[in-house]
């Protein structure tokens, strides 16, 4: 059996003194989709920040690709690598934030080409190709050289992926990428990420769209209070949720 | 209708003082430009009130008789204002006050840079030397410390660097190193660092923390997020009050003249203290730093144009 993409164990997390996750063991195989849903404040954003190590952990593992992101492991501790190495890893790694996030004093294609030649070191007019490849691939290959501001919200929120897809990440994190969007926007962001699901990219994506989570995910895992209440396939999940809370959150949202 | 637009816009300027100094130009009463109103387009008309015309006829008046008085009077000696404006002493002086200047601002911008980000670090020991450091040069007089780098070599007559149980790099008389140049460029960079610094740290603190964990996200170390994302986006907030900072500068460099540093006040005293003409050759000064200050402001205007946010709030 191959190695999964992500393996969680035993994952907890405070801030000061509130526990905010208690204990997460999840994996993501490989090409597999995770959609992870649950009340405000259950940690949802929390979780996906630790598998790229932008929250420090208390305790618990969590490997992608069989390998710690922040830390460096000898017996029962964990220590935290140098930053340089730590960015080195994030940078396999794609996220994709509720704000899209772009940085305002570049224009669309400076944002997607900006960390293959900074940080990978790659040759630029090869970046620049696949970064407008990319841009294409989005449906933005008329906006290449618009600033952020420019942009409406979905069309930021594409740029924003085609930004991290352009490291050739091994994973893809989305934190409500569509939340922050007007209705009418919301489709043309979906419709980018289930082409990548199609494309067997694996992903895990914190989302409110329950019927879009239905469509791409290969599990569903729902969140309550720091704790995994509840994981399936998602016909099962949504159809016969086994955890009355589960049932409960679902009445509430759908 | 055309008519009315016409008047209308001619009257209703949006800026209030052109449209003020227009009327009184163009000299056209109330009364005429209520002539061109019909009774189906009648004309707004919104121009100076009786008021502000008085006022500035008073202002006007008032400055014209100051400057009068201040031209006729010959105690300012205006032909010896005029004698020494271009003297060749002057202008060396005055080449050195805008060369402090420039030095001491890009030293203390550079230096800035470091301790707003020492400042801001998360570690302790590296916050710990930049609030000092602040703390120490925004709480004690310029003067006071330009004093102190001149006399440096009263207090270390000898200064030797040298690796810690090693060969000996450097090693000499105080006065050789400190000479009053660089008593007087170190002594203006160092204060101006200090407050620069708290202009970088606003600039810094002003960029969006979202572009930064983005940054973070796809693998940019912290000196690339700085370089590459922060930096570039704070120079907006940083700009206006360093055009400030600079102007004052220019200024200040008038201290070095009390640890006798040739710089344009030291060059019109010198020249005052042989002919007794204090006050003319003050003016002297005074006119080259305003017109040095004027091309500032200027500069400082067209700067801030080009650094204008394009459109920002646009996002949702
Ligand atoms: N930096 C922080 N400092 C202190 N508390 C935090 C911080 N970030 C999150 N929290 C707290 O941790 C808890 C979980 O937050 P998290 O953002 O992970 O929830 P979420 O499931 O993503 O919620 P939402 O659906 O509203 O985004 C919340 O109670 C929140 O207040
Ligand atoms: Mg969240």
């Amino acid at each position: 059996m191959s190695v999964p993409m992500v393996e969680a164990t035993r994952v907890s997390k405070s801030f000061g003194t509130v526990e905010v996750l208690k204990g997460i063991d999840l994996t993501v195989a490989r090409g597999e989709v995770m959609c992870l849903i649950g009340p405000s404040g259950s940690g949802k954003s929390t979780f996906l920040r630790c598998i790229n190590h932008l929250e420090k952990l208390n305790a618990g593992l969590i490997k992608v690709d069989g390998e710690l992101v922040g830390y460096s492991r000898s017996g029962n501790t964990l220590r935290e690598l140098p930053s340089r190495e730590i960015a080195a890893r994030r940078a396999q790694i794609g996220m994709v934030f509720q704000r899209f996030n772009l940085f305002s004093h570049m224009t669309a294609l400076e944002n997607v080409a900006e960390a293959p030649v900074g940080v990978l070191k790659r040759p630029k007019a090869e970046v620049r190709d696949e970064a407008e490849a990319l841009l294409r691939r989005v449906g933005l290959g008329d906006r290449l050289h618009a600033y952020p501001h420019q942009l409406s919200g979905g069309q930021q929120q594409r740029v924003a992926i085609a930004r991290a897809l352009a490291m050739k990440p091994k994973l893809m994190l989305f934190d409500e990428p569509t939340s922050a969007l007007d209705p009418e926007l919301v489709g043309e962001v979906l419709e980018v990420v289930r082409q990548l699901a199609g494309q067997g990219m694996t992903m895990i994506l914190v989302t409110h769209e329950m019927s879009f989570a239905e469509e791409v995910a290969d599990k569903v895992v729902f969140m309550d209070g720091g704790r995994v209440v509840e994981a399936a396939r998602p016909e099962i999940l949504f159809r016969s949720p086994r955890h009355a809370r589960t049932r409960e959150f679902l009445t509430r949202v759908l | 209708m055309t008519t009315e637009r016409v008047n209308g816009a001619d009257m209703a300027d949006p800026a209030p003082r052109r449209s003020l100094f227009r009327a009184l130009l163009e000299g056209r009463t109330r009364r005429e430009v209520a002539a061109e109103g019909t009774p189906e387009a009648p004309v707004v008309v919104s121009g100076p009130k009786w008021g502000d015309r008085v006022g500035l006829a008073a202002v006007l008046l008032v400055g014209l008789l100051i400057l009068q008085e201040v031209i006729r009077n010959p105690n300012f000696k205006w032909h010896v204002v005029f004698d020494y404006l271009f003297e060749p002493t002057v202008l060396r002086g005055l080449g050195l006050t805008i060369w402090l200047t420039v030095a001491a601002m890009a030293i203390g911008i550079a230096l800035a840079v470091i301790l707003a980000v020492m400042r801001m670090a998360p570690q302790l020991w590296l916050r710990l030397p930049a609030v000092t450091y602040l703390w120490f040069f925004r709480g004690t007089p310029l003067l006071v410390q330009l004093i102190f780098w001149y006399n440096l070599a009263f207090l270390f007559p000898e200064i030797t660097i040298r690796i810690p149980f090693g060969p000996v790099l450097y090693s000499g008389s105080a006065n050789d190193l400190i000479t009053p140049y660089t008593a007087a460029l170190l002594g203006l960079a160092l204060n101006e660092g200090a407050y620069m610094a708290e202009i970088v740290r606003s600039g810094i603190m002003s960029v969006d923390k979202g572009q930064q964990e983005a940054a973070r996200a796809l693998g940019m170390t912290n000196s690339r997020i700085l370089w590459r994302i922060v930096l570039p986006q704070a120079v907006r907030i940083i700009i206006p009050p360093t055009g400030n900072q600079t102007i004052g500068m220019l200024k200040m460099t008038a201290l070095v003249s009390v640890i006798a540093m040739y710089d344009l006040l030291y060059a019109v005293q010198t020249i005052s203290s042989r002919t007794f003409d204090t006050i003319p050759m003050l003016i002297v000064a005074c006119l080259w730093y305003l017109l040095l200050t004027s091309v500032m402001t200027f500069l400082q205007g067209r700067l801030e144009k080009r650094f204008e946010p394009k459109g920002e709030g646009a996002r949702p």
